[in-house]
């Protein structure tokens, strides 16, 4: 198989996996925009904020700061606590996004959490490469990320399509994305630590402050449950 | 805010993003095995991950105040339906995405 059939698989394989990260990226993206112009910001900012940071809800948090007095220390801690999820992302990523060369390091800058579940999960199939693959996954997210927010900045006042509740897209999608890794799962304590100790933490800290006290009880029960967990991984 | 410090906050979101991206590619380097803990972790932490991804995504839901998220409920319902019939990504998320819409937009 020539270099170009492999490429042209490996889009292939990825594309239709990210129709629903379009749909999504591009509501999501639309509204952004809209949101940083009606504050009176130039389209130039949504588009270049999108392109660099690329991490949507912390594009929404960004733009607040902007309003707000100049605080580069508190904006740059109040990013680390917002994305520190990523770190759980990168520590399942270290065998997947090495050894592809340039493209590791876009890879690894690009893993937004719709990139970095598709990319997990994804059985890559033959007569692909899977560094490509996951290239062209991380790119075309990125792309549908980007022209949305460009197209909210630029027309977002004309949308009238009546989107109220597209953004269950995103919902649904990891919903999916959970089920296809429990039904290939044998032991589910994982998948349950990480529903009901992200909901009670929920209830106890609120929404704005959930994220990071999950993110310890997770890998504080994980690390409890190591001897019982890492004998079924042994034992597979 | 001037233009400079606009430029110095996006700046500071950028770095702090890219750092929490690529800071466990830095703290366990190709070159060095990786400490069997986070090789343990590697392999655990995803399927919480997304459960706590789907939280996450519905974190905004209205419990307390009509319509309950009950429109929330009849479609997770859906997707989870359409998945374990069919086992198709694009109808589950579709049909879901589309129930939802419906929902907020002509009944609740």
């Amino acid at each position: 198989m020539s270099k170009k059939e492999v490429i042209l698989n490996s889009f292939k394989a990825a594309f239709p996996l990210t129709l629903p990260i379009f749909a999504g990226f591009w509501f999501l993206g639309i509204t952004y925009g809209v949101t940083m112009t009606s504050n009176g910001f130039s389209f130039l900012y949504p588009l270049l904020m999108s392109i660099t940071i690329f991490a949507g809800s912390m594009e929404f948090v960004a733009a607040n700061m902007l309003l707000a007095a100049f605080d580069p220390l508190s904006a740059f801690v109040m990013t680390l606590m917002v994305n520190a999820r990523h770190l759980f992302y990168g520590i399942s990523m270290l065998d997947k996004y090495r050894g592809h060369g340039a493209k590791t390091i876009y890879l690894i800058y690009g893993m937004c959490d719709e990139s970095f579940s598709i990319n997990y999960t994804a059985k890559i199939p033959p007569g692909c490469d899977s560094g490509q693959f996951m290239f062209f996954i991380t790119l075309l997210n990125h792309l549908y990320w980007v022209t949305g927010a460009a197209i909210g900045g630029i027309f977002g006042s004309f949308v009238t399509f009546n989107t109220e509740g597209l953004d269950f897209v995103m919902v649904a999608m990891f919903a999916v994305i959970f089920m296809e890794q429990w039904l290939k799962e044998k032991n589910h304590t994982s998948s349950l630590s990480g529903i009901f100790l992200s909901l009670a933490c929920l209830f106890l800290f609120g929404r704005d402050g959930f994220i990071i006290p999950s993110m310890l009880v997770i890998l504080l029960s994980l690390t409890l449950l190591r001897g019982k967990l890492d004998e079924t991984e042994a034992a597979k | 805010m001037t233009l400079s410090q606009q430029i110095i906050t996006i700046i500071m979101v950028v770095f702090g993003t890219v750092l929490t991206r690529f800071l466990p590619f830095l703290v366990f380097p190709a070159g060095k095995p990786t400490p069997k803990y986070v090789k343990y972790l590697g392999t655990v932490l995803p399927s919480a991950v997304f459960g706590l991804l789907i939280v996450y995504s519905l974190k905004d839901t209205q419990l307390l105040a009509s319509p309950h998220g009950i429109p929330e409920a009849i479609s997770l319902a859906l997707v989870i339906a359409l998945h374990l019939w069919k086992r198709n990504m694009l109808l589950s998320i579709a049909g879901g995405t589309i129930c939802y819409m419906l929902l907020v937009q002509f009944i609740f």
